[in-house]
């Protein structure tokens, strides 16, 4: 299976409030709070690292997960991200200058939407 | 741009100089050389916006409307200058929303009663009128919004007052209650809205400040500010309560009731980072009210 690579959209605004991730979209100022493990994923997005790589290195180790499952439903986030603008996914490594710099740090679920 | 002069240009202005600032433009004519324009700084939040007016009945119905906010010429150069021109017979009016894009390095907006656009790197812009002073307040809106999300504020639907040398902000959509609140302020209470709350970061807090955009009440606030205390967002209850909120349902409760006309990628994460900032460094919470005084014993 070919690898899957992920960054951040630089259209998005991303903010850590207590132990929440919040992301607003800039586009439509759509706010989004991830889970634990959707904030993972969201800080580990740095256009380079596969997505099985950020699973194996992160998700499985803080998450007491095995690595199929946690990939499966990583994809599916991803995507689901994906399609709301919030990350970019691609079959090859993001060029930077497409994505937001890297942030501080981000896991299961998929995002809470909130509609402001 | 039009006929703008130059915003470096203050005192001792004369036919002769705004001549030479006309054809600098390339729009040089006979009859803007005359100049009878009168300018008057409008300064809200401490941010002041120039507006050349070549009317005098509209120069003295602003300058009625917006008397505590007038600025003579100061230190300050004006954040934007504005050319004024009234609607020409046959003039295609704006939309009956209001509209704001940006396009071509420039904000466009209209409504009905006005159409403008303004170059905010360049401080100029443009606005042609039906001489009635709403147009102006809806650009005013407009405009603050867009420099406060550069620099750290935002204009909140919200009623606000000063309570003992100190900021509160009652924030909610239409109906919530922000006039019925400002109504209840006990004496001693300096109201400073009663509809549009202009809140800006200073130092370690934020700062909240009178603006002359009024509601049902129709109360103009007075060119004063204090530190913000504690900012509610207020709904109708059956007691007076206060209730905490987590960070992010604060951050969406306050994005709501935020004004703001544009779609750009920087200037809407500027308005998100301040939210965030607003919720870290100045108590929130959700107040719920019975229409009776004593909220005001509760809440500032």
């Amino acid at each position: 299976m070919n690898p899957l690579y992920i960054a951040r959209s630089p259209a998005v605004a991303a903010r850590r409030l207590g132990d929440e991730m919040v992301i607003m979209s800039a586009v439509d100022s759509t706010l989004y709070t991830l889970s634990d493990v959707g904030a993972v994923l969201w800080q580990a997005a740095d256009g380079r690292t596969p997505l099985a790589e950020i699973v194996r290195r992160h998700v499985c180790r803080e998450f007491a997960v095995d690595q199929e499952t946690a990939l499966r439903d990583a994809e599916e986030f991803v995507r689901a991200l994906a399609e709301r603008g919030i990350l970019l996914v691609s079959g090859e490594p993001i060029n930077s200058s497409a994505a937001a710099e890297p942030a501080a740090r981000a896991a299961t679920a998929g995002p809470r939407e909130e509609t402001p | 741009m039009g006929a703008i002069p130059p915003g470096g240009e203050r005192k001792g202005r004369n036919t002769e100089s705004m001549a030479a600032a006309i054809s600098i433009t390339g729009l040089a004519s006979q009859e803007a050389a005359r100049d009878v324009r009168r300018a008057l700084t409008i300064a809200i939040g401490g941010l002041p916006v120039r507006f050349w007016v070549p009317d005098a009945a509209l120069s003295a119905m602003l300058a009625e409307r917006y008397a505590p906010f007038l600025h003579g010429d100061g230190p300050r150069s004006p954040e934007i200058d504005f050319e004024i021109s009234l609607a020409p017979p046959g003039w295609l009016p704006g939309p009956a929303e209001l509209e704001v894009r940006w396009d071509s390095g420039l904000w466009r907006m209209g409504r009905g009663d006005f159409r403008a656009e303004f170059d905010l790197a360049a401080r100029r812009g443009r606005i042609t009128l039906f001489p009635n002073p709403y147009a102006v307040d809806a650009l005013l809106r407009i405009v603050h919004s867009l420099l406060l999300a550069r620099s750290g504020g935002v204009l909140l639907h919200a009623a606000s007052g000063i309570r003992n040398g100190r900021g509160v902000t009652f924030s909610g959509v239409s109906g919530a209650g922000k006039t019925t609140l400002a109504r209840l302020a006990p004496p001693g209470v300096l109201l400073l809205t009663d509809e549009v709350s202009y809140l800006r970061r200073d130092g370690e807090g934020f700062r909240v400040y009178g603006t002359p955009f009024s509601g049902e009440l129709g109360l103009r606030g007075q060119d004063v500010s204090a530190p913000l205390g504690a900012l509610y967002l207020i709904e109708h209850g059956a007691v007076n309560r206060i209730v905490p909120l987590t960070q992010p349902g604060a951050v969406r409760r306050l994005l709501r009731n935020t004004l703001f006309f544009a779609q750009d990628t920087d200037l809407v994460s500027g308005v998100f980072a301040t939210l965030c900032e607003l919720i870290e460094r100045v108590p929130v919470c959700r107040l719920e009210f019975a229409p009776d005084a004593r909220v005001w014993e509760l809440a500032a």
